[in-house]
């Protein structure tokens, strides 16, 4: 009965996913992991909780993981501009969301994705991705700062040098 | 700025204000272009995000993310057998000699709604793109883009209100979907898919997609599937309307 709770929720945390993960492949294998998971560790959800946060939350840390497996992990603040592992791109592509996302460090991309949506308030997003308040206020801030600058094309040329 | 914060904003853009604040905000924004402008572009970033990934959430979930050793078995992935069984109710019933895929495009039907149920009822904020406020302009809209005339029952006589509608992308092509609530806060919706095959029409027929039923039928090119977390006969009764409503 609960994991059909847990079915119902499929298609959401694949809509996060492949917004996070930039590729459908990529996406469905994370989806695939915090399912596994999420069925795994099912005895330690609290009934009666938001199963959809718990969920997102097991995604977080599935996605922290898969990162930081590849050395990509670009989460921390200070210095999240410099080390994000942008693809190399022609700068025509980034007039495209999807390809702009892929820009952004991954923990400004969480946040706004969460935000944007799945339509989580901010306290909300601070639980499920276990950083405070603030933290998700200034990546937020922050994420769309430089999807703006991304997708109006007035930053392409310098950003693509910085984040090389 | 003055005292409007860049939280503030953000919590504007994101409807996060409670009422005092947001007028509030409204107010210091009149006298504010450029944070108007954020506020108008980090808008558009949002809606860009939903347009661009949304259509996602009717994608059909591959076989290997039910896999999972212990969802195999709870949900009727392969609907085929609830639909086979489904029992004609005596409404428009049509012997009828299917072909397979038929018989897959009218098992995805209930399956397809329940999950677009699931998705879309539970929300608060945004259930439906279009508000019941502006039905003629929903329906005209709907219609438009499913390329077929197409009409919201008034379900007043169960209790039920409609909230709105939205779009959806279907197996093939647009679908819509029409929620309705009652006093008690309990949704249903009807969604609408027009089809390819030849025109025909079909019994009632019945679905539990786990905790959701499903009643849903074939009229004409239409497909029409109503969805609830109710008993069948509640729904069942329900499904009576709106299909009287549609063949008068």
């Amino acid at each position: 009965m609960e994991s059909a709770e847990i079915v119902a929720h499929i298609p959401r945390l694949r809509r996060y996913a492949r917004a996070l993960a930039g590729d459908n492949h990529r996406a469905d294998d994370l989806v695939q992991d915090t399912l596994e998971r999420a069925l795994a560790k099912f005895y330690l959800w609290r009934r009666g909780s938001d199963l959809r946060a718990w969920l997102f939350t097991i995604m977080h840390n599935v996605f922290i993981n898969q990162l930081k497996a590849r050395r990509e992990l670009a989460l921390d603040d200070g210095v999240e501009e410099g080390l994000q592992s942008a693809p190399q791109s022609d700068p025509l592509e980034l007039r495209d969301l999807d390809a702009a996302l892929t820009l952004l460090p991954a923990g400004q991309r969480e946040v706004l994705l969460l935000v944007a949506l799945e339509q989580l308030t901010y306290a909300e997003v601070s639980k499920v991705l276990s950083i405070p308040v603030g933290t998700v206020m200034s990546r937020l801030s922050r994420g769309r700062e430089r999807l703006r600058a991304l997708m109006s094309g007035a930053a392409t040329a310098t950003n693509l040098k910085v984040v090389k | 700025m003055s005292d409007l914060s860049v939280t503030d904003l953000h919590a504007y853009t994101d409807g996060q204000l409670d009422d005092a604040r947001r007028v509030q905000v409204e107010a210091r924004l009149a006298h504010d272009s450029a944070a108007t402008e954020s506020v108008r572009v980090w808008r558009e970033q949002n809606e860009a995000l939903r347009a661009l990934y949304s259509p996602v959430l009717n994608e059909p979930v591959p076989q290997r993310l039910l896999a999972a050793r212990a969802l195999r078995g709870r949900w009727p992935y392969y609907a085929l057998a609830a639909g086979a069984m489904g029992l004609g109710f005596g409404l428009g019933w049509m012997s009828q000699s299917y072909r397979t895929d038929r018989f897959v495009e009218a098992a995805a039907l209930p399956r397809r709604a329940a999950v677009a149920y699931a998705v879309y009822a539970p929300e608060v904020r945004h259930p439906v793109e279009v508000g019941a406020d502006q039905q003629d302009h929903l329906v005209k809209w709907l219609s438009k883009r499913l390329g077929h005339e197409l009409k919201a029952p008034v379900l007043k006589q169960r209790g039920f209100d409609l909230v709105g509608g939205r779009l959806l992308p279907g197996g093939k092509g647009p679908v819509a979907q029409f929620m309705y609530q009652d006093a008690m806060g309990q949704r249903i919706t009807l969604y609408v898919s027009l089809s390819d095959a030849e025109p025909r029409d079909t019994a009632f027929r019945f679905s539990q997609e786990d905790k959701v039923a499903v009643f849903y039928w074939i009229d004409g090119k239409l497909g029409y599937a109503l969805s609830g977390e109710m008993d069948r006969a509640s729904l069942l009764a329900i499904a009576t309307v709106v299909y009287r409503q549609l063949n008068p």
